[in-house]
Formats: C-alpha cells, sequence, structure tokens
C-alpha cells in the first residue's frame, strides 16, 4: 500500500512538472517568437554620458536629453524598442569599453571618438558625428583666433582628457593649463576671467554655451583643432548589431532626422554643425 | 601587457614623485598646524578652546574634495588668491598643500590630544607647581611624552595623507592620479594593468612608511 502510494504521488508529481514546463516551454516559444518580430522585447540597455548638456545629460527630474540621447533613441527603435523599453546607464568615459565587453549595456553612444586602441576592445558602428577639437572664449574676447595664441594665454580643460594632452604636446606647450575635473569647474574660471579659454570638441562646448543660463556670455572661436568621429560602441564581433546600427544611422540621416537633433540640442549656440560623416566602420 | 610604458609617453615616476612631494610639504605643514590646534584644545584660555574645537569638527567632516576644489575655485578662481603662484602648475600645487594642511592637521590634533590623555596628570601638576608657565609645560613636559605615544596614529595618518593626495588631480596637480586618469583615457585596451601600476606604487610608497614608523612607535614608546 505504502508503495503504491508513493508511486501515486510522484506519478502526480511528474505528470505536474511536465505540464509547467510544457507550459513554460511554449510561452517561451511565443516570447521569443515575438521578439524577432520586433514587438515584445523587454528592454534593452544604453550607455550614454549623464553630464554632459547637449550630449547626453540626465536632468534633475530623471529625463534624459541631448543630441547622444536622441540618436540612441532612433536607434533602439530601429532595432525595436520604443522609448519606454531603453534603460539609460551612464558611462563615463573611463568605464565605457568595460561596460560593453561584461555585457552591461547594449551599445554606447556617448561622445566616443573612435581611434585604434579603443577598437583594439570594442567595435564601432558609425560614425555618426564629426566633432573638432576648439576653443570657448568670453563673447567680447577677441584675442584668440588660432591655436599659436594659445601659448601666452591661461587655458582650462579636463583632467586626463585628449584635448588636454593635446594642447600640452602639440597645440601649445607653453600654455598656461588647468586640468580641471568637469568643464563646469572651468566655465566658473573662465566667466570670472581667471582662464582665457576652454578647450574640448566643439560639439561638447555648443552643448555648454547653449545652455539658458549661459546664453550670451561665450562663444566658439570655430578652430578645427582635431577630428574626432564619434561613434557607437558595441560588443567587439556582433558584425550583426554593428550593420543593423549602421543601416539605423543611414536612415536617420537621410530622412533628416540626424539634422534636426543637431539644430534641436546645439543650435542655439550658432553652432556650425559638420554634414553627417560617412559611415566607415564595418562596411 | 605593459608595452605602452615603453612608448616614453607617460612619466610615471615624475608623476609619483610630485605625489611624494605633495606627501611631504603637507604632512611638514599638518604637524605644526595639528599641534597647534592640538594646543588651542588644552589651553586653559575659552575662546581658544572654542575656535579648535570648532574648526576641528567643522574640517574633519568636511570631504577633501570639497576643501580641494573649494581652494581651486573659491580661493583661486573667484577671489583671485593664488598664493604667489605664477602659472596654474604652481598655484593648483600650492593649493592643493594648503587644502591637505587643513584637513590633515584635525586629524594630527586628535591623535595627539589623545597622546596628551595619555601622560599623567601628576606630571603637569608637578611642572606646575615649579612655577613653570602653561607654554611651559606644554612644550616641555607634556608634548614631547605625548608624541612618544602616538607615532603610530600619526603614521596612520601620514598613510592617509599619501593616498588623500590623489585628490589634488580634481584641480589639476600632476600626481599620479592625473596620470592615471589621463592613461586609462588613451590606453583603455590595458585598463587593468594601468590600474595595477598605480595600486602597486601606492603600496609601495605607504608600506615602508607603515613598517618603519611602526619600529620606531615601538622603540619610543614611553613605558609605563
Amino acid at each position: 500500500m505504502k508503495i503504491s502510494k508513493a508511486a501515486a504521488a510522484a506519478a502526480v508529481a511528474v505528470a505536474l512538472s511536465l505540464t509547467a514546463t510544457a507550459c513554460g516551454g511554449s510561452k517561451q516559444d511565443a516570447a521569443s517568437d515575438g521578439g524577432a518580430s520586433g514587438g515584445a522585447k523587454d528592454k534593452i540597455v544604453v550607455g550614454i554620458k549623464y553630464d554632459q548638456p547637449g550630449l547626453g545629460l540626465k536632468t534633475p527630474d530623471g529625463k534624459y536629453t541631448g543630441f547622444d540621447v536622441d540618436v540612441a533613441t532612433y536607434v533602439a527603435k530601429e532595432l525595436g524598442y520604443e522609448p519606454n523599453q531603453i534603460e539609460f546607464k551612464q558611462a563615463v568615459s573611463a568605464e565605457r569599453e568595460n561596460l560593453i565587453a561584461n555585457g552591461d549595456v547594449k551599445f554606447v553612444v556617448a561622445t566616443y571618438s573612435i581611434n585604434d586602441k579603443r577598437k583594439e576592445k570594442v567595435d564601432f558602428a558609425g560614425p555618426y558625428f564629426l566633432a573638432h577639437q576648439d576653443l570657448l572664449v568670453r563673447a567680447d574676447d577677441t584675442s584668440i583666433t588660432k591655436a599659436e595664441d594659445l601659448n601666452k594665454k591661461k587655458l582650462c580643460s579636463v583632467t586626463g582628457s585628449t584635448s588636454a594632452q593635446n594642447v600640452k604636446t602639440k597645440l601649445a606647450p607653453e600654455a598656461d593649463l588647468l586640468e580641471q575635473g568637469g568643464y563646469s569647474e572651468c566655465l566658473t574660471g573662465l566667466e570670472n576671467k581667471a582662464v582665457d579659454a576652454l578647450t574640448t570638441d566643439n560639439s561638447i562646448l555648443a552643448g555648454y554655451a547653449a545652455q539658458d543660463k549661459n546664453k550670451g556670455k561665450f562663444k566658439l572661436v570655430g578652430l578645427s583643432l582635431s577630428n574626432e568621429n564619434y561613434g557607437i560602441g558595441l560588443k567587439k564581433g556582433d558584425k550583426e548589431l554593428q550593420t543593423k546600427i549602421n543601416a539605423a544611422l543611414k536612415k536617420m540621416v537621410e530622412d533628416g532626422s540626424w539634422q534636426k537633433a543637431v539644430d534641436k540640442n546645439l543650435g542655439p549656440a550658432n553652432f556650425k554643425s559638420e554634414p553627417a560623416p560617412q559611415i566607415t566602420e564595418g562596411s | 601587457m605593459f608595452d605602452f610604458l615603453d612608448s616614453g609617453q607617460y612619466d610615471v615616476l615624475g608623476a609619483f614623485w610630485v605625489t611624494v612631494q605633495l606627501t611631504l610639504y603637507s604632512a611638514v605643514g599638518s604637524l605644526i598646524w595639528g599641534t597647534v590646534l592640538a594646543g588651542m584644545r588644552v589651553s586653559p584660555v575659552p575662546l581658544l578652546r572654542g575656535f579648535g574645537t570648532a574648526y576641528v569638527n567643522l574640517v574633519r567632516n568636511t570631504p577633501l574634495t570639497l576643501l580641494i576644489i573649494g581652494c581651486s575655485l573659491g580661493l583661486s578662481q573667484t577671489l583671485g588668491i593664488n598664493l604667489g603662484g605664477e602659472t596654474f602648475k604652481e598655484t593648483g600645487f600650492r593649493l592643493a598643500v594648503l587644502g591637505l594642511i587643513a584637513y590633515t592637521g584635525t586629524f594630527v590634533c586628535e591623535a595627539l590630544r589623545s597622546g596628551i590623555n595619555t601622560v599623567p596628570v601628576g606630571q603637569a601638576e608637578a611642572a606646575r607647581a615649579l612655577g613653570l608657565s602653561f607654554f611651559q609645560v606644554l612644550t616641555l613636559i607634556v608634548l614631547p611624552q605625548a608624541f612618544r605615544a602616538v607615532v603610530a596614529p600619526l603614521a596612520n595618518v601620514l598613510i592617509a595623507l599619501t593616498k588623500n593626495t590623489t585628490v589634488a588631480a580634481t584641480i589639476g596637480v600632476a600626481e599620479a592620479a592625473l596620470l592615471m586618469k589621463e592613461m586609462m583615457e588613451n590606453e583603455a585596451q590595458a585598463l587593468f594593468a594601468v590600474f595595477a601600476i598605480f595600486a602597486l606604487g601606492f603600496v609601495l610608497l605607504t608600506l615602508p612608511t607603515g613598517l618603519l614608523l611602526g619600529w620606531v612607535a615601538k622603540r619610543v614608546a614611553v613605558k609605563r
């Protein structure tokens, strides 16, 4: 009697687990079917900067604005994700490669210049934007017109950034360079005349100059001291995603959304952006 | 893995030398300032005692980053106080030393005050009975014994100071942490190698300090 009871219980258990797995299985199938046709995938994680007005900025009320954010949203839409399915994650410069390599983010849109050393660790799609290193000066300052003028000037940039290194090694080794933790600190110095110019990519400068509180105070000199091709960083070897993102970027330029995003985010600073660059990565 | 060091682009030793200089200047400065503060905190004058207590509690509980950025943004860029520095390089270094002294002095003061508490009250009473003034009691009798008791705690403060110098990178002092940021920007493919170099550098700076001063502490301690 005992044995048959146990056997019955076991049979019930097996039957239950079988139906349960069958259920689970069929549900999973349905979900992945939907996913493949571009419907009910849950979330996509995208790395952006949180602290660059005009490009990637997290506002105090938790919204995200900027050109990079618009590009990320457009690309995600082309990959089949609605805006409410995008989860933004902060990608500070030093951590971008690791975020991608560890799979914490699907791709990174964060003023990410394409270069060979970075390509050892990640792949890029794009470029989607061509920026140049430039100078931001006070609106009434006319004493700086070329890079050599900087040798007698006080200059500010962010600690360790490529722009700061360019100044030290190439552009103006004689310049008195102050390296601060962020561009906001530099702006304080620029406003108080403690420094004469602030240098980094013109897109970032334009973002700051276009902020409401800074309107009319500063101007871009308009030099092209370097070429920075911003790309979208993604996992090394993921050719499929690279091709998809490249197609999305191409479409974004063709249907005019690209220009609209540039004008909306960087326009107020009278920033003349380059036309959208040719896509060179992975094709 | 470490081949990027061969390019000659990075002066790792030079950067650590700036770290050492920052540490030494700040250590000497905060030892002096900390001793003065400790003197204030045990002095018979209520005003000095009040100032000492207020200063120590305020500054010790303010983040160092805030103090150093305050020196740079507030003193230098807004008020134009550059401590005699001509270039940002000089000014930054001096401001960083100032900030580190202001901060570390409070920890030296508290370590020293605990040392003063190890000196038996009878010592000070006897000295006073001989007719010594407060200043004489403090400098001739109490502090010499107090210092011998707190070598080990002061070594900890020195080690913390060595590591705290990295905060100076935020105002552009070209020490180790700033070079690390540069290398991370350029050598993203070797992030962990870069990290390892600087971690090792700081171990090499602080470990001998700890061992040496630990030995000194044992030698000079007053056996009661």
